[in-house]
């Protein structure tokens, strides 16, 4: 429909941008992948190829260990956390009470504020000092309420520890959860649920068999961006604890590993298998998502 | 026994009357959300005397600015920067975007479908595996172009815009999909050329989309610290970085880092209390369809 000039047109008002995407996420992850497959370690560049070495120290690496396992954790406790919270709070705000303009924007507001503000805030709520004399942030709260038995040592729990900051995660994102959630609870004819109410279904009966199905799609979607942000977590985890061995991330190591040990090589290959990882949840939703829109 | 009528009815009232203790739920999450916010603030006004870890939930007992005062001394360089940087990092990235959607939705060129995934695949990926060639391009770019290079606020301006590409041309995208395309095909009968057919019939109704994404690049380019910290020596540090840096330090008390962290929260705080509602849209687009 569009004639070849005209086509020509649009292509070059496109081009700065995918020339600038072109090489800087294409060019620069074919870049990265040269330096994971190389020994690079040391202020100048060395591209000498040792194939796979980089990765598969890693994989034997203790350090990485640790790493993925708090990677699991913190995705377990961050995901499953925002989703239950989410829509419960979405379910909630969905009964037309009072005041949930209010309560929508303040659920929401965290999402506005940085990793790092939020960081610095929780690095003090979860104080894990123990002691009459120097307890504080919510272990204080919980003795003052008469909940002593939730005092706890936070993000300095052995193996668990990670599952604190996932607590902050929670807090920031939890109500973009909720707002994709309501945003499905809204889409639900309203005659759909007065034909059940018709037919003598509870309300639960409603929400359970019929509601809840009709809101996989955004459960999938919200997994896919909630995962993606947590396999990719950084400035939240350095401004709650720093840079704790125990606490360490890819990110962190990748960090680490490359700015200040000056080891690129190994720092490019942590990079490359966080790649890999989001790519694996990303390419299927991108795929999904805009072949069912361009069908509609 | 009542009639199946009158207890359809007490069931509907049971119902009504419950559904004002969900009201209790809500209050409770409420307190969740507002904790920090409420540390963040009180600690704040409270006066360097009265600052102390074992009573840092009650509330201030006068009204003191010490801990914003002392923040705001050893920010405001770095407030500043962030907002030099985000201000035109804001502006650039919502005209590419729109551009870049108007082209893709309703002027396309043959192959424009497979160029909109490529694109919007840029948005999702870690930037740990951009990040050793990011550092090495800029720093070069700085031996060439000096005020462009690694270290320097321009240089942070064009990585936010180039990263923010995939999100603004998506949220742009959207948008002008609403447009119908018998207005295009309209403005072209008339011997309107590309330029002519976006600046007369897509720029002067983008507005609700440019606010949209100038929200959501204000905020995501205040809020990052990963690019930050990379590209920018101290002297060009934004808040978040400078922040974290106070919050690393031991010279720092934790009162002033409360205050810092509320200072660095301000502006987009600001943003989303008085623009929420476009504020929204720009996360829902990024969840694509949803």
């Amino acid at each position: 429909m569009f004639s070849k000039k005209d086509q020509l047109a649009g292509f070059l008002l496109v081009l700065p941008s995918m020339i600038a995407v072109g090489i800087f996420v294409y060019g620069f992850i074919a870049w990265s992948m040269r330096v994971s497959f190389s020994q690079w370690k040391g202020l100048t560049p060395d591209y000498t190829f040792v194939g796979l070495k980089n990765y598969l120290n890693l994989f034997s690496d203790p350090r990485f260990h640790v790493d993925v396992r708090n990677t699991v954790i913190f995705t377990l406790v961050f995901v499953i956390g925002s989703l239950l919270i989410g829509l419960t709070l979405a379910i909630l705000l969905d009964q037309h009470l009072p005041g949930e303009a209010f309560f929508r924007a303040l659920f929401l507001f965290p999402m506005a504020i940085s990793f790092i503000v939020t960081g610095v805030v929780w690095r003090w709520m979860l104080n894990p000092a123990m002691g009459a004399d120097r307890i504080s942030g919510l272990n204080l709260l919980f003795e003052q309420m008469g909940l002593g038995f939730l005092v706890n040592q936070w993000h300095l729990t052995p193996t668990w520890g990670i599952a604190a900051v996932a607590l902050a995660a929670i807090w920031q994102m939890s109500g973009y959860t909720m707002a994709l959630y309501l945003g499905g609870l809204r889409s639900v004819p309203d005659e759909l649920r007065e034909a059940a109410r018709v037919d003598g279904a509870s309300e639960l009966q409603i929400y359970r068999r019929i509601i809840l199905p009709m809101l996989w799609p955004v459960t999938l979607s919200a997994v896919i961006i909630l995962g993606h942000i947590s396999l990719k977590v950084f400035d939240l985890i350095v401004a709650v604890a720093g840079k704790q061995l125990p606490l360490d991330v890819p990110a962190i190591y990748m960090w680490q590993t490359t700015f200040d040990g000056l080891f690129y090589g190994r720092g490019a290959s942590i990079g490359i298998l966080l790649l890999i990882s989001v790519a694996v949840l990303i390419i299927p939703y991108l795929y999904y998502s805009l072949r069912s829109g361009s069908e509609s | 026994m009542t009639t199946p009528a009158s207890s359809r009815s007490q069931k509907r009232k049971f119902r009504f009357q419950g559904k004002y203790l969900l009201l209790i739920p809500l209050i409770f999450m409420s307190v969740f959300y507002l904790l920090p916010l409420y540390v963040m603030l009180s600690t704040g006004f409270k006066s360097f005397s009265e600052v102390n870890l074992q009573t840092m939930w009650n509330l201030p007992k006068g009204f003191s600015l010490d801990n914003y005062i002392a923040a705001y001394e050893k920010l405001a360089p770095h407030l500043k920067n962030s907002l030099i940087m985000v201000i035109p990092a804001a502006l650039i990235s919502s005209m590419v975007g729109s551009l870049n959607g108007f082209v893709l939705a309703r002027w396309r060129f043959r192959g424009s479908n497979l160029v909109f995934p490529l694109l919007l695949f840029g948005m999702f990926i870690p930037y740990q595996s951009i990040l050793i060639p990011l550092a090495v391009f800029m720093k070069n770019i700085g031996e060439v172009i000096p005020f462009l290079g690694a270290g320097t606020i321009p240089g942070l301006i064009l990585v936010h815009v180039i990263y923010g590409i995939p999100i603004t041309t998506l949220t742009f995208y959207g948008y002008y999909m609403t447009v119908p395309k018998e207005l295009v095909e309209a403005a072209r009968m008339d011997g309107a050329g590309m330029f002519g057919t976006y600046r007369h019939i897509f720029l002067p109704n983008s507005l609700p989309a440019f606010v949209v994404v100038i929200i959501w690049q204000f905020t995501s380019a205040w809020n990052d610290f990963l690019f930050a910290v990379i590209l920018t020596g101290n002297q060009n540090w934004p808040v978040t970085v400078a922040l974290q840096n106070m919050a690393g330090s031991q010279i720092i008390a934790w009162n002033v880092q409360m205050a810092g962290s509320f200072l660095a929260a301000i502006p987009t705080l600001i943003v989303y209390i008085f623009l929420g509602r476009y504020f929204l849209r720009g996360l829902m687009a990024g969840a694509l369809k949803g």
